[in-house]
């Protein structure tokens, strides 16, 4: 199983701290998984120009790949202006729109406050579920008060994140499974 | 106004004939995903035009062949190939699907297709598209950004320069012509010039709109939802002033056979899967496969019979005058898409062509009908009794 965890922001630390520690949480859940971390703040990308994602080169041709060959996603994202930050949105305008079928994405937010509480459910969900991804329901919002010097100081919050890698996981081979008892009934 | 003209009798589409039935190739150079195996690109090459003399032999009415200019693809040149498969052949016309016009000179296109037309004694066609695959832009030199524009003016231009001996031309994307004559003039007195479009409906709008008979890809879903692009074309047609009873429609698509619809999915799923992976970068989903057998996809594949019946039913949907196969499409080894041309030849051809033929027009063939005329009584189910 490969999942990638994709830390959205080019602005900041707080959602790299949170994916570091979804990273080293999924490692320890299950050291089978392959785990990949992606943060776009050390990547440079380009704006997606409607070209196929296996035409572009450099880190955007890495990243779109890798993206493609995950079996499932953890995305972290920050609040900006009430919704999801340009840098995220380019990644899933460079990709096709059928990109997340057979893949489980689940969400993390980080957020300076409580009061953008909703984004996730109300902006983001839509565009995963358009792009066919099988969204883990739960998700995790953490806010500034969790965090301190680049570590997590609740143990509310890593709880929250260790049942969201667990769930992504479980769900991920739930999903095979059902996928592959199906294709095989097909008998081609 | 739009000159008048009828394409349709121009381009000798004759409703008695029935259905026009072609091969087409992408020009794929794809490994087998059975083995892993693939041919060399000169051989590959060589291939296309050894389906195109098959194709002819088993009673083919065209064979094109695509361009693209990306990793897998061995039809770059394919103006080149199409001269090789005009000097191969001596009946079946021959033509392209696509020519990427927005990456070429016009002049030079054109001069390339009336000198194939020569070479096959008026064979010649071109389809004119935008690509689908866009990674010819950067290594032609050509900006992305233009890809609407730069396609619109240069199927303009090429439109102009097949209908006018000596043109005065002035764009943004070529060095203007003044009083140009461009030369060879084509054998065939209207070179026949299509409009590739898509499955959605937009581009389709634009081809009728500019009167020009267009050629219909289509990968995969119901017939009736394409019948929306087919509605959009003649609209298109109609608005600009032109009679869509004159002008034909092609359609494009998947084309496979095997004793049993099963056998075919079997046998054709890991080329399309692992062919579009490579192409794409995203495989064929089984369920959506497993639902091209459905008689109302769109999606040719199953037995002989089934085959017949669904081109049937679409040309009772869409009143087409000619459908493409893309048989060897993801590594198909040669010998078996030589026995699929051989039994579409000597089964599926002749059925469609009896069933889809229409009494003889008038003398002056104004009373051909291009469009289905409903209320006739007679279904593709109907029709396919009649054929077990």
């Amino acid at each position: 199983m490969r999942i990638v965890v994709l830390s959205g922001s080019n602005v900041g630390t707080k959602t790299r701290t949170v994916m570091e520690y979804v990273t080293q949480a999924v490692m320890s859940f299950d050291p089978d998984v392959e785990v990949t971390l992606i943060d776009l703040a050390e990547a440079d990308m380009v704006f997606s120009d409607g070209r196929n994602f296996t035409e572009y080169s450099g880190d955007t041709g890495r990243i779109t790949r890798t993206l493609m060959d995950a079996d499932a996603i953890i995305i972290g994202t920050p609040i900006f202006q009430a919704s999801i930050p340009a840098t995220l949105k380019n990644v899933f305008d460079l990709l096709p729109t059928s990109a997340f079928r057979d893949k489980v994405v689940g969400m993390v937010a980080t957020a300076g406050s409580p009061k953008h509480f909703l984004i996730p459910a109300q902006q983001l969900t839509p565009i995963l579920t358009y792009m066919k991804a099988q969204v883990v329901q739960p998700y995790v919002f953490v806010e500034e008060k969790d965090l301190h010097r680049n570590q997590i100081v609740s143990s509310d919050i890593t709880q929250r994140l260790d049942r969201l890698v667990e769930d992504t996981v479980v769900l991920t081979r739930t999903y095979t499974a059902i996928r592959e008892e199906r294709e095989a009934a097909y008998g081609f | 106004m739009p000159e008048s003209q009828n394409l349709m009798k121009e381009l000798n589409f004759d409703p008695s004939q029935g259905l026009q039935f072609g091969m087409y190739t992408l020009g794929d150079h794809l490994p087998n995903p059975a083995d892993g195996s693939r041919v060399s690109a000169g051989e590959r090459i060589r291939e296309f035009v050894a389906y195109a003399t098959a194709a002819e032999e088993a009673g083919f009415d065209f064979f094109s062949v695509g361009e693209s200019h990306q990793e897998y693809f061995a039809s770059q040149a394919h103006a080149v190939i199409l001269g090789a498969i005009a000097q191969a052949t001596s009946s079946i016309r021959v033509g392209s699907t696509s020519t990427i016009l927005s990456t070429s000179d016009p002049v030079r296109v054109f001069e390339n297709f009336a000198t194939i037309d020569h070479l096959s004694g008026g064979r010649a066609e071109l389809v004119a598209g935008r690509a689908s695959r866009v990674g010819l832009f950067e290594l032609l030199g050509y900006d992305l950004r233009d890809y609407e524009e730069l396609f619109e003016e240069k199927f303009d231009l090429l439109l102009q320069i097949a209908r006018k001996e000596s043109l005065t031309w002035n764009g943004q994307y070529r060095a203007p012509l003044t009083d140009a004559a461009v030369i060879p003039r084509p054998a065939q007195e209207t070179f026949p010039i299509w409009r590739a479009v898509g499955g959605a409906p937009t581009s389709a709008i634009k081809a009728g709109l500019a009167g020009v008979p267009m050629v219909m890809a289509h990968l995969g879903g119901t017939t009736s939802v394409f019948k929306t692009t087919i509605d959009a074309y003649r609209e298109g047609a109609r608005h600009a002033g032109y009679d869509p009873a004159t002008l034909p429609i092609a359609t494009a698509g998947f084309l496979y056979t095997a004793p049993s619809s099963q056998d075919a999915l079997k046998e054709l799923y890991p080329h399309v899967n692992e062919g579009m992976r490579r192409v794409n970068g995203q495989g064929m989903p089984k369920q959506l496969f497993a639902q091209s057998v459905d008689p109302r996809s769109i999606v040719n594949i199953g037995s002989p019979q089934e085959i017949i019946e669904k081109i049937l039913h679409q040309h009772e949907v869409f009143g087409h005058q000619r459908f493409l196969g893309q048989i060897d499409f993801g590594g198909i080894p040669f010998d078996r898409v030589m026995k699929q041309i051989e039994t579409i030849g000597s089964e599926i051809i002749p059925a469609v062509k009896k069933y889809t033929a229409q009494p003889a027009a008038d003398s002056d063939g104004t009373s051909a009908p291009a469009e289905p005329t409903s209320g006739d009584g007679e279904t593709a189910g109907t029709k396919s009794e009649e054929l077990v």
